[in-house]
């Protein structure tokens, strides 16, 4: 049982850390620019597809993700000169029915460039086989490397945003955007930066879930759902808050799934039970998020300055 | 004037209208998922209707052959309402195609409302075989709890004694895991269902199986989800530990994605490609020279289905008005099945053997699906009791 225990509290982190990359880039951009960005789902997908092409191209897993991150930058930034930034003074409503626009783009932009099917993105022979963690438990080499990588974004992110003059900037921005434009800061430039950060952090995580999940079109939406409930938690524009909210979420979800079915079994029959759980698990995190919406409406770590 | 003579007035009208609008088409709807990550289970059984439109010389009985595509998405209000656009503004005289259970009974109710003969090409849920059979309804696939009955079997033989279940959480995922323990003699220690379509990460439930320690783990996930769980299964170096058995989840649509991954996989099937028939072969070859590929179950069904749907109309000379004629004709599925003989039981499902194939890697290199024994002969459905309609 703690076996089960320690392998599910490992699963729900790495959902975590996955829902992490794909919510710091939207709360940045929500926080800071105040878009509403529906399409960021859309850069999670264009990574998957990019990755898994260019480590067709490549033979390489690793040199396609690398070649991935920058490629999806570019159409982050591409997306925003064009697109977005004529709705920065616009409401949100407006906002989100262009970007919403772009997620149909996008979907059909895929559709026509990779066909209907979809893309497997195959492991390098190291990362598909499992490691013992402990004796006699196993687990997933790639899972533990999403863990790795995406702690590894934590704490990049971290020092980037509390360390840097660029990062000092975005907390600026976030807290008042009004005064640094006054101050002389160039925010456009600042904008499109923040855009394409977040567009090659969505990248990474599609391109990391890709070889679970293969890429598929509409990938995003589903998991675009979760980070925004992510970004509501942990409150908005706050890079710390998305990753404790990132966290709980990836372990209710995962906790809910796994135990569940045998908590309800124990009043309810059988076939009952495996009806029910599934369904009460998902809807376990727009619980919580009521609850936070009632309690803290603000959210757990809002930013400062809001 | 009552209902049962306004009836026989329409019936007769129809019929004295049949052969007189001799001119007309034979409509058929078809309606299938076209888009999304299954879109390329629809694309296949598209590609196999027309094939077999293509081999009757796009006619049946003299008539000219009009299809008419309708994507649902997926979804069971989508594809209820495609079907009603085709029995009302399209006027179709046959629906077909329906890959998925929850789609298909959201649909069936608008076809036989309307007295419009649905032959399903895939989809098999349990109520359409038992108290909801009805007069327009035909399968020309499976009962759905058929094949997992005939995995059961196969687990029986191979002398496993205990089994973990996963499923997807609707319709036909529970009808999956139903067949398979009412044949399977062992213990199941774990069954988990998951939510359907979108979730697609199944690690919490892949560590469940390894801690409950079975000897083989049952899964049923069609299209592309089977994709993720024979990747996620490997990886999860699950290979080594417990063999995977599954029904609907490993075939020629999701092979390509999942290669190596699938080798040496069982499952069971009604349909195999390397079936020795006169009409699977021609099938088989022509298919793979017309999409360069090889056919799936699901087109192996769906070309049996335009066939059966071309017996009745050639049966009563295109009089497409004559309901009781066509129904007569469909019953006797007098056509060439590419599943060798076929034949209907009383609620208009088949009778019809079940194989246990491999996935192997043929002498070109490239993996393929074969049979390696026949689990049941002539087998019905356990529904057709409940069923009221007999003739």
């Amino acid at each position: 049982m703690t076996i089960l225990i320690l392998e599910q509290s490992l699963n729900g982190l790495q959902l975590g850390l996955l829902l992490f990359l794909l919510a710091a880039g939207l709360t940045l951009v929500f926080g800071i620019m105040d878009l509403v960005n529906l399409a960021h789902g859309s850069m999670y997908m264009i990574g998957a597809f990019l990755a898994a092409t260019f480590a067709g191209w490549t033979d390489s897993f690793i040199l396609g993700a690398l070649l991935a991150l920058p490629a999806t930058l570019l159409v982050g930034i591409v997306t925003e000169i064009i697109c977005l930034r004529t709705l920065y003074p616009r409401d949100h409503l407006d906002q989100v029915l262009a970007t919403f626009g772009l997620i149909l783009f996008f979907n059909e932009a895929v559709r026509l460039i990779w066909g209907p099917a979809g893309m497997s993105l195959p492991l390098p022979q190291f990362l598909s086989t499992s490691v013992e963690i402990l004796p006699d438990v196993r687990y997933p080499t790639y899972r533990l490397s999403i863990i790795g990588v995406g702690l590894a974004v934590a704490v990049f992110l971290y020092v980037l945003v509390q360390r840097t003059r660029l990062g000092m900037l975005i907390r600026a921005g976030a807290s008042n955007r009004e005064m640094i434009g006054a101050l002389g800061i160039d925010i456009k430039l600042l904008y499109t930066l923040v855009f394409g950060l977040g567009a090659a952090l969505a990248a990474l995580a599609g391109l990391m879930a890709a070889p679970i999940l293969t890429a598929q079109i509409g990938m995003g939406e589903n998991i675009l759902i979760l980070s925004f409930v992510v970004i509501v938690i942990g409150g908005i524009g706050s890079i710390r808050g998305a990753f404790v909210a990132a966290l709980i979420v990836g372990m209710i979800d995962t906790v809910g799934r796994a135990f569940l079915p045998d908590l309800l079994r124990l009043f309810l029959d059988r076939a009952a039970a495996a009806t029910a759980a599934p369904a009460i698990s998902s809807m376990l995190i727009y619980m919580l998020m009521a609850a936070i919406l009632v309690l803290r409406p603000q959210g757990l770590f809002p930013a400062p300055g809001k | 004037m009552n209902k049962t003579t306004l009836l026989c007035f329409t019936a007769a009208l129809a019929l004295m209208a049949g052969p007189a609008l001799g001119q007309v088409k034979v409509k058929i709807g078809f309606v299938n998922t076209f888009s999304g990550p299954n879109a390329t289970i629809g694309n296949d059984m598209r590609d196999a209707f027309e094939l077999a439109l293509d081999h009757l010389g796009r006619k049946m009985g003299g008539v000219e052959v009009e299809a008419i595509y309708e994507d649902d998405q997926q979804k069971p209000d989508v594809g209820k309402q495609k079907t009603e656009k085709l029995i009302q503004s399209d006027k179709v005289n046959f629906l077909t195609g329906y890959i998925w259970s929850n789609v298909l009974l959201a649909s069936v109710k608008s076809a036989i409302d309307s007295q419009t003969f649905l032959i399903s090409g895939n989809a098999g849920p349990s109520q359409l075989a038992g108290e909801l059979c009805n007069p327009y309804f035909f399968s020309a696939s499976w009962q759905n709890d058929q094949t997992p009955m005939a995995m059961g079997e196969a687990l029986n033989q191979r002398g496993i004694k205990k089994i973990f279940i996963m499923a997807p959480n609707y319709a036909a995922g529970k009808d999956m895991a139903a067949g398979v323990k009412s044949t399977f003699k062992g213990e199941v220690v774990g069954e988990e269902y998951t939510k359907w379509p979108d979730q697609l990460d199944f690690s919490a439930e892949l560590s469940k199986v390894r801690a409950a320690r079975p000897d083989a783990l049952f899964v049923f996930y069609p299209g592309a989800a089977g994709v993720q769980i024979l990747n996620q299964y490997t990886q999860a170096g699950l290979k080594a530990q417990v063999p995977f058995y599954s029904a609907y989840t490993i075939d020629a649509i999701t092979l390509p994605l999942q290669k190596d991954n699938a080798l040496g996989a069982l499952g069971t099937q009604s349909w195999v490609n390397d079936l020795q028939n006169e009409a699977n072969k021609k099938f088989v070859a022509d298919f793979r020279k017309k999409y360069n590929r090889m056919p799936s179950f699901y087109a192996a069904q769906q070309y049996d289905a335009v066939m059966l749907i071309d017996s009745a109309v050639r049966s009563v000379k295109g009089a497409l008005g004559d309901k009781d004629g066509i129904r007569a004709a469909l019953r006797k599925a007098d056509f060439k099945s590419v599943r060798g003989e076929f034949k209907f039981n009383q609620n208009h499902f088949p009778v019809q053997n079940f194989y246990l194939q491999e996935t192997v890697r043929e002498a070109s290199g490239e993996l393929n699906l074969k049979t390696i024994a026949t689990v049941f002969k002539d087998h019905k459905d356990l529904h057709q009791p409940k069923c009221p309609m007999k003739w």
